[in-house]
């Protein structure tokens, strides 16, 4: 497997006010899926726009090292980005209820892309989008192509979208929190949708989610973000196994796991919530929730290796 | 409609100096409004045919004394210009209470009562925003002789609507808002939340509808004198005073340039104010 | 959409309806139009022969009937100066009102929309700025002086335009740019405000995630929502801007419907004054439904599931 998509010390920040993103880095290789979870507002959304260059403007986007198969992608002009997005590289967000234009039918909004970046015919593009539309499992994909985004669920918009990204064939699939506003029974539909293309189709696929859960089911790997930074990062069964960072232990804590936990038996919390952090911070972001922090957590952090390919950050050792 | 929301507080660079800007002409307008008998070099009544279309300071050949020249009858052209803005100032004023008034009461009704009530409240505005304004104020003026009494009521009567709609939408708002549902649940009745609690809230919002009315009717007033139809003269009315030297433009821009800067840069100021007030009350629920 | 078309429709007629009361009662505030009509001069039995000619011996009642059941066929009576009848002086003077309408319309669209496109593109910026303070001077400017101003320059001093009459589409430079003026505050401001919040929105992210062109992006996404409630305020522009035009025509002497009411207004004609009114305001409410209708093009959601 070769490396599909490098991020190494990205920074974000929104006018000077907030650091959003410290230094994260992380690598998504070919056809696994990477899972980057993490609180409200730790970062996760901001670094998956950043790699995107989707950001609003304001925002400051900086990094060592930041490239797609091989590409540099912080040098990239405007318009060599927008012709790797919606192509090489796809994204699906969060509300599919919006995330569609509602003035467009969802044939004109699928053939458009293919027309976009591969010049197909109108003819062509709409029998791809028919396709993908049955591909994930939407019956009667000629009916919807000519329907409006409010005729349909949010479960359908949210299976149109990622079919949408699928147009081109993409290398990358970046899905931020793609189950997070749908009802219960139709998160495990698509998830369980989004497991089989990515395998089907070897996908690379950012997965970005609060929901241990779901990354116990479908990732390979896993990064676990705190207030801006990646913490901990390890192929899943050894995170679950052995998580070393406290933050990650204590999210661990959280969810109730079948056979490990008794009824009865309180589920853990971590108290607080996540700090805003300003530019300039030092130390360790976590060092007012930890249970295990000392005056040494306000200086630097080193980064640990426990075992291969599983790192940590933090002044406990490895 | 409410299209998009901007923090409140106070405006900052060159929207706080447009602010600051139209508050000094709305003051300096009030001023003259208020004192222009005291303020005016000359009476702005008498002829003196004498002396006629003599040319203000900056041109060549002006006469001292009469700083911005006179009129085609040499009466003092910045006495006039200063008592017509005194009338200028009381139609803007007058209509609006007017306005005000009829359509506040309408709006709060509407969105307030709702149902049957608020149908009626909006079949009102349809139908007044089809009137065409111009058109039936000069034909009423036409028909009841010109004054300026008259001519209030009648503006007043036609101006209502933007009030009505902005008073509605955001008595709507309001009505739905957890502490007028508490002040429901206390018992109060309709008469004290509508008073203590919903007149309160969209006050803000009538406010800056109120300056953009003010300086509506002054541009109207302007239009209807100068079509013959408005401030009966010889009130020098700005619309009027430039009605009257429209036969010497061609020789004597001037004329026209004056009373026109002059209505011109007392509506942009009274806009820049109720742009200001509105950024500074953080309302932007445009009609 | 049946259902709210025919709403729309029954507030049309009852507005119609409205207005032509209100235009009736306002033509019979002055008293007694038969003295009004005959003339200063004319003695008792003038008077008399007048009330008996123009039928203004029956009742209120009957008179206002006979009005309204005869305005339903198009027939307003006849003018008492032109002796004509009033459809057909109207019908006689009204292209050229319209002609000065859509004119003023053109103009407003191909100024505001690319300046509202531009401010909210370049948003809190000099470029910003500068349109908005163009949005504030059109919105202060006096239609009647600006018109004056125009015939100064361009029709005297450069001799570029003709300064009054309807002989040529030149005629219609001058009228249109002033009547454009009035609306072109509203429409910026409106395509700016519209442009902004629909930048911002999650389909316009989703846009850029396809990798679409920076083109397709503003002018096809992001302007298709914003145009929705411009549509509506441009066609009430249109609408208020014929009612306007009465002001216009008498500056540049254009013989439109405006002129035609403001020449009736002046010489006690009221049928045509009466006639005018109330087709100014049909024209208005028929505008707002097209209006409706056509936000239902353009946003499928107005059209139901």
């Amino acid at each position: 497997m070769s490396t599909l998509l490098e991020v190494d010390r990205l920074e974000v920040s929104f006018g000077g006010r907030t650091a959003a993103v410290r230094g994260a880095s992380l690598a998504v290789e070919r056809g696994e899926t990477h899972c980057l979870v993490g609180e409200s507002g730790c970062g996760k959304s901001v670094t998956a726009l950043a790699v995107m260059n989707l950001l609003a403007r304001g925002a400051r986007r900086q990094a060592e090292r930041l490239a797609f198969e091989g590409q540099d992608l912080l040098g990239l002009s405007d318009s060599g980005m927008a012709r790797l997005r919606g192509n090489r590289m796809a994204m699906i967000f969060q509300e599919p209820m919006t995330s569609l234009n509602p003035a467009y039918t969802v044939g004109s909004q699928m053939t458009e892309v293919l027309r976009r970046h591969r010049g197909a015919s109108q003819r062509i593009a709409t029998d791809r989008a028919a396709d993908l539309l049955a591909r994930v499992g939407i019956t009667a994909p000629g009916l919807r192509l000519g329907q409006f985004p409010h005729q349909l669920s949010g479960g359908l918009r949210q299976r149109v979208m990622i079919a949408m990204a699928l147009m081109c064939e993409p290398r990358l699939l970046i899905a931020d929190e793609p189950t997070t506003a749908l009802d219960v029974t139709v998160q495990a539909q698509i998830l369980r949708l989004l497991a089989q293309l990515q395998r089907d189709l070897g996908l690379g696929m950012l997965l970005i989610t609060h929901d241990l859960g779901i990354v116990a089911r479908v990732a390979h790997r896993v990064s676990v973000m705190y207030a801006g930074e990646v913490v901990e990062s390890a192929a899943t069964a050894e995170l679950f196994a052995r998580p070393r960072h406290p933050y990650t232990q204590g999210l661990l804590r959280c969810v109730p796991v079948p056979g490990r936990i008794r009824r009865d038996e309180p589920l853990g919390s971590i108290p607080g919530t996540v700090p805003r952090v300003m530019p300039g911070f030092e130390g360790c972001a976590f060092r007012e929730r930890c249970d295990f922090a000392d005056e040494t957590c306000s200086g630097t952090i080193p980064r640990h290796a426990a075992g291969p390919a599983h790192e940590f950050l933090c002044r406990l050792p490895a | 409609m409410s299209v998009a929301t901007v923090t409140a507080g106070p405006r900052r660079g060159w929207r706080s100096f447009a602010t600051w800007f139209g508050a000094a002409i709305v003051g300096i307008a009030s001023i003259c409004a208020l004192f222009a008998p005291w303020l005016v070099p000359y009476d702005p009544f008498a002829q003196d045919l004498g002396k006629r279309l003599l040319v203000p300071f900056w041109m060549e050949g002006h006469v001292p004394g009469h700083v911005l020249g006179t009129d085609q009858l040499g009466r003092d052209y910045l006495s006039r210009l200063i008592w017509g803005c005194r009338i200028s100032m009381l139609i803007g004023v007058t209509v609006t209470i007017v306005s005000g008034l009829i359509g506040i009461t309408l709006g709060v009704l509407g969105g307030f009562v709702g149902g049957r009530v608020d149908d009626a409240v909006l079949f009102a505005i349809t139908t007044r925003l089809s009137i065409p304004v111009v058109l039936v104020a000069l034909a009423v003026v036409a028909l009841l002789g010109s004054s300026m009494t008259l001519l209030v009521l009648i503006l007043g009567l036609l101006l209502w609507d933007r009030f009505a709609v902005v008073a509605r939408s955001t008595t709507m708002q309001v009505r739905h808002l957890d502490f007028v549902a508490a002040a429901w649940c206390a018992g109060c009745s309709r008469f004290r939340i509508l008073v203590r609690e919903v007149l309160p809230n969209i006050a803000s919002h009538l406010v800056v509808v109120a300056t953009l009315e003010v300086a509506l009717a002054i541009l109207l007033e302007a239009a209807l004198s100068f079509l013959g139809l408005g401030v009966p003269p010889p009130l020098p009315s700005w619309g009027l005073m430039i009605a009257e030297a429209k036969d010497y433009m061609f020789f004597s821009p001037w004329v026209i340039v004056i009373p026109g800067v002059a209505l011109f840069v007392l509506v942009l100021g009274i806009n820049l104010l109720g742009d200001g007030l509105r950024d500074m009350f953080g309302t932007r629920s445009d009609p | 959409m049946l259902q709210f078309l025919l709403r729309r429709l029954t507030v049309a007629v009852l507005v119609a309806v409205t207005v032509m009361t209100l235009a009736f009662v306002l033509t019979r505030l002055s008293g007694d139009l038969a003295i009004s009509i005959a003339g200063p001069n004319a003695t008792q039995a003038d008077v008399e022969v007048v009330r008996k000619a123009y039928g203004l011996d029956r009742p209120m009642v009957t008179q206002f009937l006979d009005w309204v059941g005869r305005a339903l066929t198009g027939d307003f009576g006849d003018s008492y100066f032109f002796k004509a009848p009033v459809s057909s002086l109207i019908a006689e003077r009204m292209p050229v009102t319209l002609t000065l309408g859509l004119t003023g319309l053109v103009i407003a669209l191909v100024v505001s929309l690319p300046l509202g496109i531009l401010a909210a593109v370049r948003e809190n910026t000099a470029l910003d700025r500068v349109v908005q303070l163009v949005a504030l001077i059109g919105q202060a400017m006096p239609s009647f002086w600006l018109g004056l101003l125009l015939m100064i320059t361009f029709g005297l001093q450069l001799g570029w335009l003709p300064i009054s009459g309807t002989g040529s589409w030149q005629n219609y430079v001058m009228p249109g740019i002033v009547l454009a003026f009035s609306a072109i505050p509203a429409l910026t401001r409106l395509t700016r405000a519209g442009m902004i919040q629909s930048m911002g929105s999650d389909y316009i992210r989703t846009a850029r995630a396809k990798g679409l062109s920076r083109a397709s992006i503003l002018l096809k996404h992001a302007l298709r929502n914003a145009a929705i409630p411009v549509v509506a305020i441009a066609a009430v522009q249109l609408g208020f801007m014929l009612g306007g035009s009465i002001v216009i025509e008498q500056v540049f002497a254009l013989h439109g419907v405006g002129f035609l009411a403001w020449e009736s207004i002046g010489k006690n004609d009221f049928p045509v004054v009466q006639a005018v009114v109330l087709v100014l305001a049909v024209i208005y409410v028929a505008l707002t439904t097209l209006a409706d209708l056509m936000n239902a093009v353009l946003d499928p959601r107005l059209r139901g599931p």
